[in-house]
């Protein structure tokens, strides 16, 4: 059995982190996604400008330098306004930034970024005789958002978003140089203490390695669950 | 250079935190990040070709290890890659006495190496597409002319592949560029690791980070230009008739 030194159940804790962290900032970057994906197609001039800023800023500047920008400016600004508050009105207000927290945003912030131009291919591959037999049935906007475009946008943003998926999964890493306890940080001080880089390290790998698998499966059970209709003739 | 000198100093002679000395630190990072992300990238490259083509051979001896450094590579993060090999290396056992040590006592060889077993990885996951994607016709055409095997790669698979290859290797050396500002992690002073160095002494977050955010921005439309122009040249017969 491989000796942890007792850093199992802490290994665990961040590997649970980890997952938290993914989760919650791929709920986020879908939302955001599907707000950028409508904001890059809208005839509206102003919410066209906004999107393609948006992407090309995230797109463009690593990850790593926006977390910290998020994280380090963050707490800053906050302070800043809570400072203001409290000398203008008196209202006593204290917001810390938690690194959790932060991880979220920056996550799905950035990768907001990448779902929306993944939903925009997705949304212009709907044939618009859809759209079109939608509105000759009286069905209002959101009806056929619901009922019609997004049923058969997810088929083409399945690629995509699995994709997305695996790439945020590994950036989730870097949330540990921010001072979150993910299993990546929990390593790297169990390899420090017991000078066994490789024990901890491979085991991270592992897990990372595992979740990607796991997920890939899922991935492609999804696939075949919006490709109901469009399966190849046997 | 002199009257330069002197001109961007009274520029700077209101600024805090801009001196000519903190944007010496920046113009370093900037040298260190672009060293280590081109080194990596053009080992990375030599690397992945024939791993490409040994990844499609019908022995499993060959294709099989090679997939499986891809999916290894590809499936973990960066960073645990870079600290397997940064805090590994001085593990192993006798390096310490050899003539290596000197080299790999730096951060900087550690780095390189982590970056370029990333990159070999990916690229040669893209190569690999590409000289799948070559159409049958023109490999029997090459078999017909009884060009050998070696020749047939030479002049007919690997000249349309690489330009197949290269939107994709576009989008690879700019995620390249970006993962490198973990390499401040492990105590290198690239763009980050000036950011992070300028935000610690003034504690200035804004101004050190959103600096070097635009510096990022700067190199990362200048490699799309480049590699826009690149496509536009190598890309030509594909582009539509009139177009």
């Amino acid at each position: 059995m491989i000796d942890l030194h007792g850093y199992g159940p802490r290994l665990a804790e961040g590997a649970l982190i980890t997952l938290e962290l993914a989760v919650l900032s791929l709920i986020l970057a879908v939302i955001l996604g599907l707000l950028t994906a409508s904001a890059k197609m809208s005839r509206s001039r102003l919410a066209h400008g906004i999107g393609t800023l948006y992407t090309t800023i995230i797109r463009g500047v690593p990850d790593l330098v926006l977390m910290m920008l998020l994280f380090f400016g963050g707490q800053i600004g906050i302070n800043q306004v809570t400072d203001t508050l409290y000398d203008q009105f008196g209202i006593d207000l204290f917001i810390n930034v938690n690194a959790f927290v932060a991880g979220v945003l920056t996550i799905g912030l950035i990768f907001g970024a990448y779902m929306g131009e993944t939903f925009r291919g997705a949304f212009l591959a709907v044939d618009s005789g859809q759209i079109e037999a939608g509105r000759a049935y009286g069905m209002s906007h959101w009806l056929v958002f619901r009922r019609i475009r997004f049923p058969q946008m997810m088929r083409h943003a399945i690629p995509g978003l699995s994709n997305n998926w695996m790439v945020l999964l590994k950036t989730t890493a870097l949330v540990s140089v921010i001072g979150l306890s993910d299993m990546v940080r929990v390593a790297s001080e169990a390899s420090k203490a017991t000078r066994e880089p490789f024990t901890f390290m491979i085991i991270v790998a592992a897990i990372y390695l595992l979740i990607a698998s796991v997920s890939e499966w899922g991935f492609a059970r999804l696939q075949k669950r919006y490709d109901v209709g469009y399966g190849e003739v046997k | 250079m002199e009257s330069l000198m002197t001109w961007l100093e009274a520029q700077l002679a209101d600024n805090s935190i801009f001196t000519l000395q903190t944007l010496g630190y920046y113009g370093e990072g900037l040298a260190t990040t672009v060293q280590l992300v081109a080194l990596s990238l053009i080992i990375g490259l030599v690397l992945a070709v024939p791993l490409a083509i040994g990844r499609g051979s019908t022995h499993r001896w060959l294709s099989l290890p090679i997939f499986l450094y891809c999916y290894v590579f590809r499936g973990t993060p960066l960073l645990i890659q870079l600290y397997l090999i940064y805090y590994g290396v001085v593990f192993v056992e006798g390096i310490q006495e050899t003539w290596l040590w000197v080299i790999l006592e730096e951060p900087f060889v550690p780095a390189l190496i982590a970056f370029t077993l990333n990159t070999a990885a990916y690229t040669t996951e893209i190569f690999r597409g590409a000289i799948k994607a070559t159409p049958r016709g023109e490999i029997e055409a090459a078999r017909a002319y009884g060009m050998s095997r070696g020749l047939m790669l030479r002049r007919i698979v690997l000249p349309s592949a690489f330009r197949r290859a290269l939107p994709a290797y576009g989008n690879e050396v700019i995620f390249m560029l970006h993962a490198s500002a973990i390499a401040s992690v492990v105590t290198i002073m690239d763009l980050t690791g000036a950011a992070r160095f300028v935000y610690a002494r003034y504690y200035a977050p804004f101004e050190a980070f959103l600096f070097v955010a635009a510096i990022y921005l700067c190199l990362t439309f200048a490699i799309l230009y480049l590699f826009r122009t690149l496509e536009r040249r190598l890309l030509a017969h594909l582009r539509p008739a009139g177009g």
